[in-house]
This record gives structure tokens, C-alpha cells and sequence, in this order.
């Protein structure tokens, strides 16, 4: 077994370039794999987040005429589309595919080969939904790339409003990259379930797994009646059904239900592995352990249950009756209790620890922050009456991305710059990190605070220009700024990532002397992950192994 | 293999590029601010007051406010509170040199803190519901009164139908709405329609949105308290040109607004000049209503009493001369998308059609 594992190091360092790269196409290896989701992710997060860029510079200034109007509808579809199903999505769940079997023990995921059919139904429905810039004209010259938001209201999908095949590309590319996240739903599951290594109960699983299962579950439920969706607006464009066509009898809510019954829940899905992370980072950089595990654990379970019966917050204007308006006040209102506990913990982690302000700490740290004033714009969000003048508005594009950027994204970087050691050997630059860390800070909110008020000014969201004189030039300019800001913040973080690779410090198979069980093997981890399957005694077993005196064990 | 702690002098450096970043960003958004134009909409915007929620003229927006300001508030002090605790302990419990080599106690919780901060955001959310249910039915079971002023709107891409069924009058993208006073309330409720896609109809300072629905009939109502122009747009996104669809609300004291009524009922003066011979002998007539003329086209607004609106092209530019001419040339110049095409007319024809249209008062 050794023998064979070192030839076929051996054989692998002498491969050719192009068979390294087979080797990287056929790979089932869930290291692979993940870290092939994630690259993917990144990839797509620069194409959609230039798209950004763009938007803002048309927005920079009133009655602007630097892009289009199509050409910018074009842009905020794909930039949504993409950041939603191209970049969080596939980074999210190719963390889980890099940390799960390595945190609690496996050797992979429980259906190698079903992780890898799930990765390339991804990476083609990608490329499906960026190819409509090519393919999208179809027979009519009716436009290149979908130009009808990414949440697609009907009737505005149907062939009398939206000709060519643009929006047949973005229904295609959604209904893939759903069922390859199905797949990996699957496999969390069950490997979480079934291979846990020997001593690790339920209630000794690290939190990033626990709410990997939770995240897992929720796609499993949410994703279908997306696809449902999609299928039903695929018959109207193609085989004259009426499901969505107003003109002949449909109804244009069905879609809006359809749509956030699967919506709400994908935020929670984006947002709940970063709580994972969050209560990986902060402990370690606290130098204690997590607060209130049990409590954390199972207020992310109640915000999973609680998520699933707020989908129509997102559609109190559109005439609800008060008691259905109230109904999903109060149920999106309730979310806020799990979500206050799990900052409380988060702070009561914190609190009397050593903490060690390296960069992963710094984007927790700022996450905690903004996830904070996120959530309470949700609250204010969630008060219907308000939200009867703030939907559609800026105030939730200034919302939403407090969310997406403000705590998934940070903790998106707060996850790259603490386990790309462990994923390349050599660690990430902290003073190229800490230059990142504070242009990405300032960028972040030079963008993104100003835009809550232009929301309350009166500034609806997704209009390609706005006219002079309404009171918007100044928070729109500023914005502007703050979006080219962290532009630069991401290439800085790029350049770090290509310099790192080359020339990074070596890490050491436990460069942040921390305690789960994927810093117990090398770094990079071999394919087969253990020599030898642990066994553990605790929730922290490395913990354990370096505190003898005092382990764990003794007090959970 | 511990770094250094970050020094206030390395976190100098990004900001030193910042600054240069927003001298280069400022160049450069001036240049672009050099090459936009402006239909006259400027001035004009500048004479509205933003349509700003926190300022608000009538009945709904009112108690909108009322609760949004308690919502502001909770969460406000939430804030600071939280952000406060937050804040302290990164600055109590950061590691100091030299300290590095114990670890600190390990707590794996506490169930009495844990329950207090589970029991409080339950109360703090259970009077916010009873806040937020309260208004909700205050302003959705509003019942119209019998003297409430009824109106019909209708959403297309990209403009607003509007339509008063008692009183026979049909306009577009500007409503006339009577002041109303509290003491003998007069207040509009408002069937909302859509002739294609979703749009949602927004005057901030006069009510929350509702969206306008195909297939569906919404309804909602305004009542404000002070005359003035509102200024709305449409909140759902409706394709192509979605940014540009504005539309304002004129709020007149009764008597002025009789008087509108009046004027709008008639039907225009009947001239026979060369510019209406050309509005009726090309396809204007198809998509344009002009009562009491053969014009009688239901797919653009309708042009009546062109004149006695404010804007054109649905808020997009100002209902001047040289705005009005550019529009009949191309208005794809003013409202790129619009769906009225290009009419293909010679200058001298233009002239004509424009000196018509301004006769429509």
C-alpha cells in the first residue's frame, strides 16, 4: 500500500503537463474536486464581479450614456445569476467538499464518482449561461445574454417579452448546476452520516460539518421547486403552456412563489456554511473553544426550518391579504432569534480569549460586524409596512449585499487565507493579506452604506440611469468609488494567491496550532487523507493531543 | 511561526493608495459627467422634492413612517448595544506581546446566558410583530368612502395609463389628484392593472408600493394633505427601459383640480392644419388616441391634452420644444428601447407634427 502510494506520487511529479491536467479532469478525489469548485467560483466571481464594476461606472453619474440600457439589464441578470449560481453556490459546497471527510476522518466523500459528475454538470451549466453571450441571438437578433433579472419575473420570460434563446440559456444553465448541487447534497449527507471516524458522535462533529448536513438538507429541498420552475417556463417558451403566460390565462405570482420558496432558503444556504467557518476561525484565532456549542448547532437548524416559511417577504407589495402580510412578517421576524443567538455566542467565544488579530480573524471579525447591521436592516426589511417602501429599492440591494459580500464573502476570504495552508502547504502573504483585508473594508462599505439611503431617497433598484437633480449624485458617485475600491482589494488578493503559491512561507502541517482534525495530517493532505483512520475523543481532538493534562473530554 | 502583530504604519500603505485610487476614479467620473447630456430634467427634479419615504404627504406614508422610525429605532439601539459589546471585547481580549504562551480558560457555555439571550430578541420581536400587524391592517383594510375619487392605472412597457371611469377622462403618466381635508376626507383609491408584464407603482412620499400585475387587479389608496408634485417610478424590474419610467402626481386644491377635470373632458379643438393631416395619414393613429379626431390607437398613451402634461416619454424628458421634435425624430435618442419606432419624417413634417401636438391643450 505504501509502496504503491509513493510510486504513484512519483509517476505523477513526472507527468507531462497536459497528463497532469487529465489527471485533474478524471480526478474523483474530493480535494480535487473541491478545490476545483473553488477555483471555478473565483473565476466567475471576477467575470460577474467586472460586470459589477461596469454597472457602477454607468451609475457613477446621472443620465449617464456609457453603457446601454440592454447591455446593462444584460449585466445586472448575470452578475446576480452568476454570484448567486456560479461563485457562492459552487465556492460554498467546494469547501464542503475539501473540509467534510477530512474533518471527521474519511478517506472521501461516500460517492466519489457522483461528486465528480456533480462537479462538471456545474462547471457546464456555467459555461452554458456565459455562452448566451454567443448562442443567445438564436434566429431572431433579439439579444445576446438573458436580460431579465435574476429572479426572472413572468410574464417578462415569455416569448412575447423575451425573444431569442437568452432566457433558454439562463432556465438550461440553472437547471444544471441545481441538480449537480443535489448531488453534492447527497454526498455531505451520507458521508457525514456514515463515515465518521471511530469516537466521533453526532455531537462531537465540528460545527463546519454539522451545518454542512444542514445546508445539505435545505438543498434538498429547496432546489426542486426551482427546477420545477424552470422546467414549467421551458414548456411555456417551447411547448405552449400557459403556466406563467398571462396573455392566455397563467399567473404571474406562481412564478414569484415558485421562485422564493426555492430564493429565501439558497440565502440561507449561502449564509449558513459561513457561519461554519465563523465558528471554526474565531475560536481558534480566540485561542478557546466555541461558546455554546450545542446552542449553535441547533439555532442554525432553526434557522433552516424557520427559512423555509419566509419565502413571501420578498413579495409583500405585490397584494397579499393583511393576514398573509402578517403571516410573513412574523415568520421572517422569528429568523432574527437564532441569528441573535448565534452572535451572542460568537461575542461570548471572544470574550476572555487571546485573540490573535491575523488576517482569517480580521474578516471574521469585520463579518461579525456587518452580518450584525445586515440583520437589522432584515428586521427593518421584515416590518412589511416599511418594506411596502423599501422593496426594490436600493435600501435592499445595500441589504443584500451587506449579506453576500458583508459576511459571505468576507467569510469567504477569512476560509481562503486559514486553509489554503492546508490546501497548498505554503500560507497566504499577511502583509499582501492585511492590504487586501483593509482595501476589500473600505471599499465594502464606501459602497455599499451610501446606497441604503439612496434606496430611501426614492432610488429603485435595477434602473440603468437615474436623472440629475433627485438628491442621488453624491451617494451614487461615492458608491462608484467604493465598487472600483474593491475591485482592487480582489486583485490584490489574486496576486497574493499567485505569489503564495510560488513563493509562500511553508506551512507546516498545523500552521494556526489549531484543533480539528484536518491539521492533523499534512498539508497538502495526501490523497488517501489518514494513514491511519483517527480516533477521536472530543470535539477537538487535536486539542486533546496537545493539552493532555487538560483535555476536552473531561468537561463536554 | 507567529508573525508580528500589524502595526498602525503597514495599515498607512492602502491608504495612501486609496487616496490616489479616488483622485484617478475622480478624473475619470468627471470626464463622464462632461459627455452625459440632460433632457431638462435637472432643473425640474431640482424643483420636486426627492421622493424621499421620510417625508411623507398623505395618509399611508404617514403611519409607514410612524412605524418605520419605531423600527429604526429598536434596531438602532440594538446596534449599539451589540456593536458596543462587540467592539470592547476585541479591544479587552487581544493578545499582548509576551502572552502567548498559556492558553486562556476554556468555557464550553452557560445556560442561564444563553437563555436570557434567547428570551430577550423574543420580546423585543414579539412587540415589533404587534407593531407591524397593526399598521398593516390599518392601511389594507382601509374601505373607500363613497366620495373617494376612483382611478384606473394601468402599467405598460414603459408608461402609465391612466384612467378616471366616473369621469370619462383618460391620461397618461401624470395624475391629478384633489387635496384632501381631514376634515371631510377625499381620499383616491387606485385599481392597479398591467397591459404586459409586472411593473410596481411607487410615490414615495404618498404611499408605499403596490405592484402592478397582469392578470390581476391590486388596489390601493392615497390621501394627501398638501398640494404639490409628487415624483413616482416604477419599482419592478420591466425590461428595457424600466429606469425610465417615471411618473408624478399633481396634487391640486379642489377647485383647481375641478377645473382640470373640466379641460380634460372636453375634446380637443378640432384644427385642420398640415400637422394633423400628417399625425393622422401615418401610423401615429395606430397606437394614439387623440379624442375627437380619427386617431383611436390604444397601444401608446393617449394625447388629448398632450400639452397639459409636464413631461414626455414617461418622465424621460421635459415636454419642451426641442425635447418634443427629438422625440418624433428618433425617440430612441431621448428613451433608447422605447417601443414607439422612428416615424421616418422630414424636418419640415416634424415641425408640423410637433406644432400640432402643442395645440393639443
Amino acid at each position: 500500500m505504501e509502496q504503491e502510494i509513493a510510486l504513484s506520487a512519483r509517476e505523477q511529479a513526472e507527468l507531462p503537463l497536459l497528463g497532469r491536467l487529465h489527471e485533474w479532469v478524471v480526478t474523483v478525489d474530493h480535494k480535487r474536486l473541491g478545490l476545483m469548485y473553488i477555483g471555478g467560483g473565483l473565476l466567475f466571481f471576477v467575470v460577474a464581479g467586472l460586470q459589477a464594476v461596469m454597472m457602477r461606472l454607468q451609475l457613477a453619474v446621472p443620465d449617464n450614456h456609457l453603457v446601454p440600457p440592454q447591455v446593462f439589464n444584460r449585466f445586472l441578470t448575470m452578475h446576480g445569476t452568476a454570484m448567486v449560481f456560479l461563485v457562492g453556490m459552487p465556492i460554498l459546497t467546494g469547501y464542503f467538499n475539501y473540509l467534510v471527510p477530512l474533518m471527521v476522518g474519511a478517506r472521501d466523500l461516500a460517492f466519489p464518482r457522483l461528486n465528480s459528475f456533480g462537479f462538471w454538470l456545474w462547471f457546464f451549466g456555467a459555461l452554458l449561461l456565459y455562452f448566451s453571450y454567443i448562442g443567445g441571438d438564436g434566429l431572431y437578433g433579439a439579444g445576446s445574454a438573458p436580460d431579465v433579472g435574476w429572479f426572472a419575473y413572468a410574464p417578462l420570460t415569455e416569448r412575447a417579452f423575451s425573444r431569442g434563446n437568452s432566457t433558454d440559456y439562463w432556465i438550461l444553465s440553472i437547471f444544471l448546476t441545481s441538480v449537480g448541487s443535489t448531488a453534492t447534497a447527497v454526498n455531505i449527507i451520507t458521508t457525514a452520516f456514515c463515515m465518521r471516524c471511530r469516537g466521533m458522535t453526532l455531537g462531537k462533529m465540528p460545527v463546519v460539518v454539522w451545518l454542512a448536513v444542514v445546508v445539505a438538507f435545505m438543498m434538498l429541498l429547496a432546489l426542486p421547486p426551482l427546477s420545477a420552475a424552470q422546467v414549467m417556463l421551458l414548456l411555456d417558451r417551447f411547448a405552449g403552456a400557459h403556466f406563467f403566460d398571462t396573455q392566455a390565462g397563467g399567473s404571474a405570482l406562481l412564478w414569484q412563489h415558485f421562485f422564493w420558496i426555492f430564493g429565501h432558503p439558497e440565502v440561507y444556504i449561502l449564509v449558513i456554511p459561513v457561519f461554519g467557518f465563523a465558528s471554526e476561525i474565531i475560536p481558534v484565532f480566540s485561542r478557546k473553544v466555541i461558546f455554546g456549542y450545542q446552542v449553535m448547532v441547533a439555532a442554525s437548524i432553526a434557522i433552516a426550518f424557520i427559512s423555509m416559511g419566509v419565502w413571501a417577504h420578498h413579495m409583500f407589495a405585490v397584494g397579499m391579504t393583511p393576514a398573509g402580510n402578517a403571516f410573513f412578517a412574523t415568520s421572517t421576524m422569528l429568523v432574527a432569534v437564532p441569528t441573535g443567538i448565534k452572535i451572542f455566542n460568537w461575542i461570548g467565544t471572544i470574550w476572555g480569549g487571546k485573540i490573535r488579530l491575523r488576517v482569517p480573524m480580521l474578516f471574521s471579525l469585520a463579518f461579525l460586524f456587518q452580518f450584525m447591521i445586515a440583520g437589522l436592516t432584515g428586521i427593518m426589511l421584515a416590518v412589511a409596512p416599511f418594506d411596502w417602501q423599501l422593496t426594490d429599492t436600493y435600501f435592499v440591494v445595500a441589504h443584500f449585499h451587506y449579506v453576500l459580500i458583508g459576511a459571505i464573502v468576507f467569510m469567504i476570504f477569512a476560509a481562503s487565507y486559514y486553509w489554503f495552508p492546508k490546501a497548498t502547504g505554503r500560507m497566504l502573504n499577511e502583509r499582501l493579506g492585511q492590504v487586501h483585508f483593509w482595501l476589500f473594508l473600505i471599499g465594502f462599505h464606501l459602497t455599499f452604506d451610501p446606497l441604503h439611503f439612496a434606496g430611501i431617497h426614492g432610488m429603485p433598484r435595477r434602473i440603468y440611469t437615474y436623472q440629475p437633480g433627485r438628491g442621488l449624485e453624491g451617494l451614487n458617485l461615492i458608491a462608484s468609488i467604493g465598487a472600483v475600491i474593491q475591485a482592487l482589494a480582489v486583485l490584490v488578493f489574486v496576486i497574493n494567491v499567485v505569489y503564495s503559491l510560488a513563493w509562500g512561507e511553508e506551512a507546516g502541517p498545523d500552521p494556526w496550532d489549531a484543533w480539528t482534525l484536518e491539521w492533523s495530517t499534512a498539508s497538502p493532505p495526501p490523497e488517501y487523507n489518514f494513514a491511519v483512520e483517527p480516533e477521536v475523543y472530543s470535539r477537538r481532538p487535536l486539542w486533546d493531543l496537545k493539552h493532555p493534562d487538560d483535555p476536552d473530554w473531561l468537561y463536554e | 511561526m507567529e508573525l508580528p502583530e500589524s502595526t498602525p504604519r503597514r495599515r498607512a500603505r492602502p491608504l495612501r493608495c486609496i487616496t490616489r485610487c479616488l483622485v484617478v476614479i475622480g478624473i475619470v467620473a468627471a470626464a463622464t459627467c462632461a459627455a452625459a447630456s440632460d433632457w431638462g430634467m435637472g432643473a425640474a427634479n431640482s424643483r420636486l422634492a426627492p421622493p424621499d419615504m421620510f417625508n411623507p404627504v398623505s395618509t399611508p406614508a404617514y403611519d409607514i413612517e410612524t412605524l418605520a422610525w419605531f423600527a429604526i429605532a429598536v434596531c438602532a439601539g440594538i446596534a449599539l448595544v451589540v456593536g458596543a459589546l462587540l467592539a470592547y471585547s476585541i479591544i479587552r481580549f487581544r493578545s499582548r506581546a509576551g502572552d502567548e504562551e498559556r492558553e486562556p480558560p476554556q468555557v464550553y457555555g452557560s445556560n442561564p446566558i444563553e437563555f436570557a439571550w434567547t428570551v430577550v430578541p423574543l420580546l423585543i420581536v414579539f412587540v415589533l410583530i404587534l407593531t407591524t400587524a397593526r399598521t398593516i391592517y390599518t392601511v389594507e383594510a382601509a374601505i373607500a368612502p363613497p366620495n373617494a375619487i376612483r382611478i384606473r392605472v394601468i402599467g405598460h412597457q414603459w408608461w402609465w395609463e391612466v384612467r378616471y371611469p366616473g369621469l370619462k377622462i383618460v391620461t397618461a403618466n401624470e395624475i391629478h389628484v384633489p387635496v384632501s381635508d381631514p376634515a371631510h376626507p377625499t381620499p383616491t383609491f387606485l385599481d392597479l392593472e398591467s397591459a404586459d408584464v409586472a411593473h410596481s407603482f411607487w410615490v414615495p412620499r404618498l404611499a408605499g408600493k403596490t405592484d402592478v400585475i397582469p392578470n390581476r387587479r391590486n388596489t390601493m389608496w392615497i390621501e394627501p394633505r398638501r398640494p404639490g408634485v409628487y415624483l413616482g417610478q416604477c419599482a419592478e424590474f420591466c425590461g428595457t427601459e424600466h429606469a425610465l419610467m417615471l411618473l408624478r402626481v399633481v396634487v391640486e386644491p379642489r377647485a383647481q383640480w375641478d377645473q382640470w377635470v373640466a379641460a380634460q373632458q372636453k375634446t380637443a379643438a378640432a384644427s385642420s392644419d398640415r400637422g394633423r393631416r400628417i399625425f393622422e395619414s401615418t401610423a401615429c393613429v395606430n397606437c394614439h388616441t387623440i379624442k375627437g379626431t380619427v386617431a383611436d390607437g390604444r397601444f401608446g398613451p393617449d394625447l388629448t391634452h398632450f400639452m397639459s402634461r409636464e413631461t414626455i416619454g414617461s418622465g424621460a424628458a421635459m415636454n419642451t420644444h426641442d425635447n418634443l421634435r427629438i422625440w418624433i425624430k428618433d425617440p430612441a435618442v431621448i428613451k433608447p428601447g422605447a417601443l414607439m419606432p422612428r416615424m421616418n419624417l422630414s424636418d419640415a413634417d416634424i415641425d408640423a407634427v410637433a406644432g400640432y401636438l402643442e395645440s393639443l391643450h
